[in-house]
């Protein structure tokens, strides 16, 4: 009986959690203007108007861009960080742990205000570049937290043996830390990525003009429904779920 | 110079870099937020100085009350409802399906996660609106007479954010199951305890830790979101960033809406002290 129920309510959770997503990559094939049943045949026009849209390619553009750049710095900054903390006890480290910590129990709208803020008194222009400084303060903590997380004494010991026979911290850094923590700065990278590509609010408040995507499909969703809108959702969920099961074969395979 | 204060300043060299960047992007900008949101507008001019017009205004102005009392009740109901649907979830993907199977029903629980979240919400658009799959199933099986009124009301805020953390709780809380060792509900199924007491004293209480981290991860993220409320919920009853955003956009109103994220914010802290002896956030 339990066994039953157990069942049944797998079923009903996955079809909860998977109904929006059936319903929008279905609508995408929609031949007439509305995505909402009734279903009127299959098309591909909506696929091929959404490629051959140049605001939404550029703004593809940007969002990969900014997603990567800003990761990149978030985990340069992070994983120095963690070590130097893992490495050394100096006064303060748990405030400052604290400290880097703190953006991810922030609502990203605060952020994003108080960069607005910031921005607009010291005269920054608003653009992508804003929208990256931002988004590297959003992947900061994680960044930070998941290397700082899987240093242990194992890895210590290797950075000790490495600086007694001369080596200098660069290349202890380089050498010998980042490829004993392969696999905790994939993971933190490529959650950044994922955070940062999919984030709102920050790009929509810090870019004027070289908007990022979630922010262009904003401005498709004020023109009503359309099947298009369920095109460019339905590529950005094929792309992403291919990434992620890429990386699952590769990067997170040893991982139980 | 001694081999430790060399370390030291070679440590504190590597923390620099992000400290500043902390500071300077994100300590500096707060501050001068909360700053803000004593200051006043005349005209369109932000006059500085130290007023509290502002938050006395928050909390006597029926729509900013009602804004606030908004996203609380909606925070509160998605959160309880979450973790009430996530648990059960996680248990039977720990618990039931096959150990060759637990890491695929998992990434398959949590495969919308993947699309955009814009566009997630504007799919519960198309599954709860007017003409959308719900309406016209209910209608084409004779059930209802007329169109439900579900888009553009608090439930479909509730259910587009629902639908988002019953993917993350399951996650949280499915970690925490799977680390449980099982000598614990053998030990008290031995001493005699049914199973509905196994759960309650023993398995329950051990994954409280990883529930509460969960819960207080959904109650920020989404009484802090603008984009499920105003795409689901429509403009009929506003949240908290719906009105901030509206500051900005219509007024540009910057001390108020400083104001109100100054609000926000301490609403967050008080959830964070209400749930600090259970959270476990360097574990999430």
């Amino acid at each position: 009986m339990i066994r039953m129920l157990s069942w049944a309510y797998l079923v009903l959770a996955y079809a909860f959690i998977f109904l929006p997503v059936a319903v929008l990559v279905a609508f995408s094939f929609q031949n007439g203007r509305l995505p909402v049943p009734p279903f009127k045949g299959v098309t591909l026009d909506w696929y091929g108007k959404v490629l051959g849209n140049d605001d939404l390619t550029a703004a593809l553009l940007n969002s990969f861009l900014v997603a990567v750049v800003s990761s990149l710095v978030a985990l340069i900054l992070g994983f120095l960080a963690a070590h130097a903390l893992a490495r050394v006890r100096l006064p303060g480290s748990a405030l400052m742990r604290g400290v880097l910590i703190a953006p991810m129990t922030v609502s990203t709208l605060i952020i994003a205000l108080g960069l607005l803020n910031l921005f607009t008194l010291t005269g920054v222009r608003l653009s992508l570049w804003a929208t990256g400084i931002g988004h590297v303060v959003i992947n900061l903590p994680l960044c930070f937290a998941i290397p700082y997380a899987a240093m242990g004494d194992h890895q210590r010991n290797a950075e000790r043996a490495a600086r007694d026979l001369g080596a200098p911290e660069w290349k202890v850094l380089t050498l010998i830390s980042a490829p004993m923590l392969a696999a905790p700065l994939a993971a933190a990278f490529f959650l950044s990525v994922t955070f940062s590509w999919d984030e709102f609010i920050i790009a929509f408040l810090l870019t004027r003009f070289d908007v990022t995507l979630p922010v262009e499909i904003w401005s498709m969703l004020k023109s009503g429904l359309s099947p298009a809108t369920n095109a460019v959702g339905s590529l950005v969920f094929l792309v992403s779920v291919t990434l992620v099961i890429l990386l699952e074969l590769t990067v997170f395979r040893k991982r139980p | 110079m001694s081999l430790a204060a060399k370390d030291s300043r070679q440590a504190w060299g590597l923390l620099a870099p992000a400290l500043v960047w902390t500071a300077a992007f994100f300590v500096l900008p707060f501050l001068g937020m909360v700053a803000l949101s004593f200051a006043n507008m005349e005209g369109r001019d932000i006059v500085r100085g130290f007023d509290p017009g502002n938050y006395a205004r928050i909390f006597t102005d029926t729509v900013m009350l009602g804004a606030l009392r908004n996203s609380l009740e909606i925070t509160v109901v998605v959160t309880v409802i979450s973790v009430v649907l996530a648990y059960p979830l996680a248990a039977i993907i720990a618990f039931r399906v096959p150990a060759r199977w637990q890491r695929l029903a998992l990434m398959m629980a949590v495969l919308p996660f993947w699309t955009s979240y814009v566009v997630r919400s504007y799919s519960w658009l198309l599954v709860l609106g007017q003409n959308g799959v719900v309406n016209k199933a209910l209608l084409g099986l004779g059930l209802i007479a007329e169109p439900l009124q579900i888009a553009s009301t608090r439930t479909a805020t509730v259910i587009g954010f629902v639908h988002f953390f019953v993917m993350l709780l399951t996650l949280t809380i499915y970690a925490n199951l799977i680390q449980l060792s099982p000598n614990y509900a053998r030990a008290a199924q031995d001493l005699g305890a049914s199973r509905w007491q196994t759960f309650a004293h023993v398995i329950l209480p051990l994954t409280l830790p990883g529930v509460v981290t969960g819960a207080f991860l959904t109650f920020v993220l989404s009484i802090g979101d603008y984009i499920t409320p105003q795409i689901l919920g429509g403009n009929t009853e506003l949240t908290l960033p719906q009105l901030i955003m509206l500051q900005l956009g219509r007024s540009g109103n910057f001390p108020l809406a400083s104001a109100l994220s100054v609000v926000l914010m301490a609403v967050v802290t008080l959830a964070y002290f209400a749930s600090s002896r259970w959270l476990r956030l360097d574990r999430v």
